[in-house]
């Protein structure tokens, strides 16, 4: 009798032991999408290790969950569920989504010491409108990026333009892609002179556009839009005669997936896209190329884009911490760094790009601070309340005119009407 | 007796179960919540009644959707069967390399529909895309085909034909293999020539497979979405956008799952009708052995 009840004694002992080891231990899982090409998650592995190290009593857990769209999806999924993880990586204009979804819990309740303070303004001005909102901050930023504009120096030199030059105006831009147009006897273009991507997600390439034109798309409240502005309709048209009236970009809507393909196949001459995008043109175009800001108009501009740290509101307190120690852990100036130079993503603070290894990484490869350098020019990517359909309304919009259907401002004033409609809510 | 039929229900419960709870209940659900306006943080959507549809009746994209749906359907069904009968009864005949035939015509269905999207969109990229390099070497000029409004659906439409086809083939080319040989000798001794024997003998013969195949196509045409998403993501301006596709994107990007909720109550409606039509309609015609 005694023996048994010793057992039971050690079994209960046992547990009591186990018990206390979950209790120090923490688990975070932590969302992350891929949505760039290379050995990413590779890299974001290496780092949770590290942190692992770093931090005993915590375990992280990262779960690869497709692109941005199919990762907020599972996220508000599993909020909806009352599981949610305690951090993920989501665009940073789902902002107002998660808000409104109630998912989220902004960063300043756990910013306590003057440390964390110092923290949360230790990034680009730039990324945080995006990342604050009422007086909060929503989003850590992680892996950001801006648009800028490639050429090839070869085909610059052949048609005879300085290959060191881009672009530095809409007018010199479109007299360059004159120049760079090829057509063959028969009149069929073989080349193009410039090419801005128009699948997916128009109205962000949109921006580089509006920007400079001095227009901004929406309010800081993000339940107003200015989609019908005389300026945002001009810039729409400059868009809509590169193909349709000047004939030195390809007609219609333009895919996105495919235009750094095009441009290493030598079949466009300057190409629109992600600074994301860099390491991959680094790697595989076979000929000189040059990154400039986007073209000026009034201004310069561009949009910031990329995904941002988010702490969902119903993970458990100590999982909650451990997330914000987490993205304060993966945002280091040193880490940021690598994170740009493994990437191609604008590291996301100015003491990054003060580091020596960063330091060294830029002067070897100077046009990766060309995006750095555009921050000061960026302002925020669109994001309303009802974000994905009030982008919709323009992206519609942007399509109608670009192929044709609609003329650029009947297209910004349906666009705008619907926008409108959908926001009605929010302005009460 | 009695205790036989327990047995007996007992026996169906573990299926029953099952298909009440992912066949049933989600659609007694998807009716209820059509009828409430989405729940926002947390806090369960009001009771509108009827305003989903009346946002359904006035939604644009909608109606786009559903006319490019009907397109979408009547381009790619007739089509992928036709082609997949000609296919069965080509690789069915004694030939040299039928089995490499049937092997390259059912690759597109193993293949995972994302990858073939993916494929695809390199197919129709202008300029160097498979299908520009034909296009331009014939003198023709270049277009944008899945950027523009009037060839992205066919673009679309012909990826699914090229898909289905060869799934349908399979079915088909098994039918063909259990109609008995001696009906062919019998044929062949009445001096019955091939095309009166194809047409009075083999083509009755395989209408049940027809039927199936049938049912399976029109499903898959209002269900089947994954190269819009890769493709073309229902753009040009909707161009592209089916009913499904607007659906998801009502659903899992707008979050508003009342609305969604209705849309995905008029597909269940429409699949509904057309499986009751072809089995009660088509039935009869239908011939069995």
């Amino acid at each position: 009798m005694t023996s048994v009840r010793n057992t039971w004694r050690t079994i209960a002992a046992g547990f009591a032991c186990l018990a206390a080891a979950a209790l120090a231990q923490t688990e975070i899982s932590f969302y992350y999408p891929v949505a760039v090409g290379g050995p990413i998650t590779k890299i974001v592995d290496q780092m949770a290790a590290d942190f692992e190290k770093e931090n005993p009593g915590i375990k992280v857990k990262p779960v690869y969950a497709g692109t941005y769209q199919e990762t907020v999806v599972k996220a508000i999924t599993a909020h909806k569920a009352g599981t949610p993880p305690a951090t993920a990586i989501i665009l940073s204009t789902d902002m107002y989504t998660l808000i409104d979804e109630d998912a989220v819990v902004p960063f300043d309740d756990f910013a306590k010491t003057a440390d964390d303070k110092k923290w949360l303004a230790s990034f680009f001005p730039a990324f945080m409108a995006n990342s604050r909102t009422g007086g909060k901050t929503w989003g850590i930023p992680f892996q950001r990026s801006t648009i800028v504009l490639y050429w090839n120096k070869e085909i610059f030199k052949e048609a005879g333009l300085d290959p060191e030059k881009g672009p530095a105006n809409w007018k010199e831009m479109l007299e360059y892609a004159q120049k760079l147009t090829v057509r063959d006897a028969s009149g069929n273009v073989t080349r193009w002179g410039v090419q801005i991507p128009s699948s997916g997600f128009p109205y962000w390439l949109f921006q580089g556009l509006t920007t400079p034109n001095g227009v901004e798309l929406m309010n800081a409240a993000g339940n107003e839009t200015y989609f019908d502005k005389p300026a945002v309709v001009e810039a729409l048209q400059y868009w809509v005669d590169l193909g349709r009236k000047h004939k030195v970009m390809s007609p219609g809507v333009i895919e996105w997936g495919t235009t750094p393909k095009d441009f290493f196949e030598k079949k466009i001459a300057m190409m629109w896209t992600t600074t994301g995008n860099l390491t991959n043109v680094k790697k595989n175009a076979k000929f000189d190329f040059g990154v400039a800001m986007l073209p000026a108009a009034k201004r310069r501009g561009s949009p910031t884009g990329g995904g941002n740290f988010y702490i969902f509101k119903k993970a458990p307190k100590a999982e909650q911490e451990a997330a914000v120690k987490f993205a304060k852990f993966m945002t280091t100036p040193e880490r940021a760094a690598q994170w740009g130079m493994d990437t191609g993503y604008v590291a996301v603070r100015p003491d990054a790009w003060e580091t020596a290894k960063m330091k060294a990484y830029v002067k070897d490869f100077p046009v990766a601070a060309i995006a750095r350098d555009q921050l000061k020019f960026s302002v925020a990517e669109l994001s309303t309340h009802e974000n994905q359909r009030v982008t919709k309304a323009l992206n519609d919009g942007l399509q109608a005119a670009l192929t044709g259907a609609k003329s650029p401002a009947e297209a910004m004033k349906d666009a705008q009407a619907e926008a409108a409609r959908i926001l009605r809510a929010y302005r009460r | 007796m009695r205790s036989q039929g327990v047995i007996g229900w007992l026996l169906v419960l573990p299926a029953a179960a099952l298909l009440a709870l992912f066949t049933h209940y989600p659609v007694v659900a998807t009716i209820v919540d059509s009828f409430y306006a989405t729940s926002r943080a947390g806090r369960p959507g009001p009771f509108v009644g009827l305003e989903n549809y009346q946002v359904m009746v006035a939604d644009e994209v909608f109606w786009k959707s559903l006319w490019n749906n009907v397109w979408y359907s009547l381009g790619t069904i007739p089509l992928s069967i036709t082609l997949a009968l000609v296919m069965a009864l080509w690789v069915n005949s004694a030939m040299r390399g039928r089995t490499w035939l049937r092997v390259a015509f059912f690759t597109p269905t193993i293949l995972p529909m994302i990858a073939v999207a993916n494929i695809w969109l390199f197919f129709y990229t202008p300029q160097y895309g498979l299908l520009e390099k034909l296009t331009t070497s014939l003198g023709f000029a270049t277009h944008n085909w899945l950027g523009t409004e009037s060839t992205a659906l066919a673009c679309v439409m012909v990826v699914a034909i090229w898909k289905d086809a060869g799934f349908f083939m399979i079915f088909y080319l098994a039918a063909l293999q259990s109609i008995p040989p001696s009906l062919a000798e019998a044929a062949a001794l009445e001096g019955a020539p091939r095309g009166y024997y194809l047409r009075r003998i083999v083509l009755p013969l395989l209408m049940p497979t027809t039927l199936f195949v049938l049912v399976n196509a029109v499903i898959n045409s209002f269900r089947l979405v994954d190269h819009i998403v890769v493709m073309t993501r229902g753009g040009p301006n909707n161009a592209t956008s089916l009913l499904l596709f607007h659906i998801y994107q009502v659903g899992f990007s707008f979050w508003d799952t009342g609305y969604a909720a209705a849309l995905t109550l008029v597909l269940l409606a429409i699949l509904a009708a057309a499986a009751i039509g072809q089995f009660v309609f088509l039935d009869r015609k239908v011939h069995y052995q």
